[in-house]
């Protein structure tokens, strides 16, 4: 499904990732960590070139989209991404945020929209909330609408970049439990996380980077039990 | 010193037809200058480097001639130069137009450049078209944030509107002047004018206070 292979991307003279190649089978939940600045997010924004990288080639779905005659555009809208800080539109309702993209992008009819939408709400425990403007929800709340606004597109892959670090630690439980209903239903995730227990429960990889190098690629009973380089076992000392 | 407004009260009505001229000029300069500054404002930030250049050479252009140079120009050398015969809201509205984009492109660019780079980062996840997310998702925050710019550029254009009397056309100026010469009264009818341009003023800045509240339901 993804196919990563010797990717770098560098910002100025700061080598971000360094020659990463990373194979993710459809289906798969894919669980990126590592230290703050190693280079995790920016992994995960080549994935849908967010960040164009410098070197490498990335294949979705057998496309090669560092191509320059690939259509970005088409691609993204079959990989679905949440951020940090949520980004739902402000100036739209819970509801608006939903439609927009279904309705302007896929040309889908309004009706079939916004019953889509309920649908999704429904899924995330929000439905009462599709008339009120993000600005009225809390963390939690607006995450979880940001991961339906994406799910609104269909798409095969989604992105997750730190999904419940900008949470009040009482609204973390809500968010993982959505991703969590999510990994069961056979889409293609890749979440850069510093949720260890999650990590370990719902990937079926651990991918540890280290200063832009992908030192550890393992499943996460392996990890969590003894990983291989010094530098992950330190760091997994640090956070259980 | 004494004012006698009884003596221009026959000359009231051709007065107050002023203000339609006034406004003509305005609300055609306040929406073409709009259309024109968002255009320009998307040149500024274009990674195009000709229209970054063009956009800011012209707004030098603008910022750096007095606004009654250009209109005369406008005026004067458009029938000399293409053999048209323009008239005087014409040249009005197009020189208001060009001046009034200049200034506010600069407000828009810093309008957009306000609104967090993540809106955009998340419209191009969902695979929004660059048009699109412009028009539907960067523009309307952007625009919300610096609508007390803009509201402050369309009183700036509503009282340089009075510029155009010394084109010949007959906006609120001109007809004060045109009875303050027939009648041998000039505190008068400019008093009265005056007059009129204030409570235009204040009913635009009344009008924008009523928009901001309801852009405000989002917040």
């Amino acid at each position: 499904m993804i196919e990563v292979q010797n990717l770098s991307k560098s910002f100025g003279k700061l080598k971000v990732l360094k020659d990463v190649s990373l194979s993710i089978k459809q289906g798969e939940v894919c669980a990126i960590i590592g230290p703050s600045g190693s280079g995790k997010s920016t992994l995960l924004r080549c994935l849908n070139l967010l960040e164009q990288p410098n070197q490498g080639v990335i294949q979705i779905k057998d496309e090669n989209i560092t191509s320059p005659k690939t259509d970005i555009v088409k691609i993204r809208q079959n990989i679905g991404m949440v951020f940090q800080h949520f980004y739902l539109f402000p100036h739209m309702t819970v509801l608006e945020n939903m439609i927009y993209a279904p309705m302007k992008v896929k040309n889908i009819s309004k009706e079939k929209a916004v019953a889509k939408a309920y649908d999704l709400l429904k899924k995330v425990g929000l439905k009462e909330k599709a008339d009120v403007y993000p600005s009225k929800l809390s963390g939690g709340q607006r995450q979880r609408v940001a991961i339906a606004r994406s799910l609104t597109m269909e798409p095969e892959i989604m992105l997750f970049d730190e999904p419940t670090s900008a949470l009040d630690p009482e609204m973390v439980k809500e968010v993982l439990e959505v991703i969590r209903n999510l990994a069961h239903t056979g889409i293609t995730m890749v979440i850069v996380t510093h949720e260890m227990g999650f990590a370990r429960e719902v990937a079926d990889r651990i991918c540890f980077l280290d200063e832009g190098k992908l030192t550890e690629n393992l499943p996460p009973k392996k990890f969590f039990a003894k990983p291989k380089t010094k530098r992950a076992q330190q760091f997994l000392q640090k956070m259980l | 010193m004494q004012l006698h407004f009884e003596l221009i009260s026959d000359k009231i009505p051709y007065i107050l037809q002023g203000i339609l001229t006034t406004l003509e000029f305005t609300m055609l300069s306040a929406v073409f200058g709009l259309i024109w500054g968002i255009i320009l404002a998307l040149f500024k930030i274009s990674n195009i480097k000709i229209l970054h250049g063009f956009a800011v050479f012209y707004t030098s252009i603008f910022r750096g001639v007095p606004l009654i140079l250009s209109l005369t120009l406008v005026y004067f050398a458009t029938p000399q130069l293409f053999h048209y015969d323009i008239t005087a809201l014409e040249a009005g509205v197009i020189t208001f137009t060009l001046n009034s984009a200049a200034y506010i492109s600069e407000t828009i660019r810093a309008g957009i450049t306000s609104v967090d780079h993540g809106q955009q980062e998340a419209a191009i996840a969902l695979g929004i078209p660059y048009p699109k997310m412009m028009r539907d998702i960067i523009l309307p925050q952007a625009l919300k944030n610096i609508l007390p710019a803009l509201v402050n550029e369309s009183i700036a254009l509503l009282k340089d509107s009075a510029l155009v009397s010394t084109i010949g056309a007959t906006d609120l100026l001109r007809r004060a002047d045109i009875v303050a010469s027939d009648s041998y009264l000039y505190f008068e009818p400019l008093l009265f004018v005056g007059l009129l341009y204030y409570v235009m003023v204040m009913t635009l800045t009344a009008t924008a206070r009523i928009l901001e509240r309801r852009l405000a339901r989002s917040d």
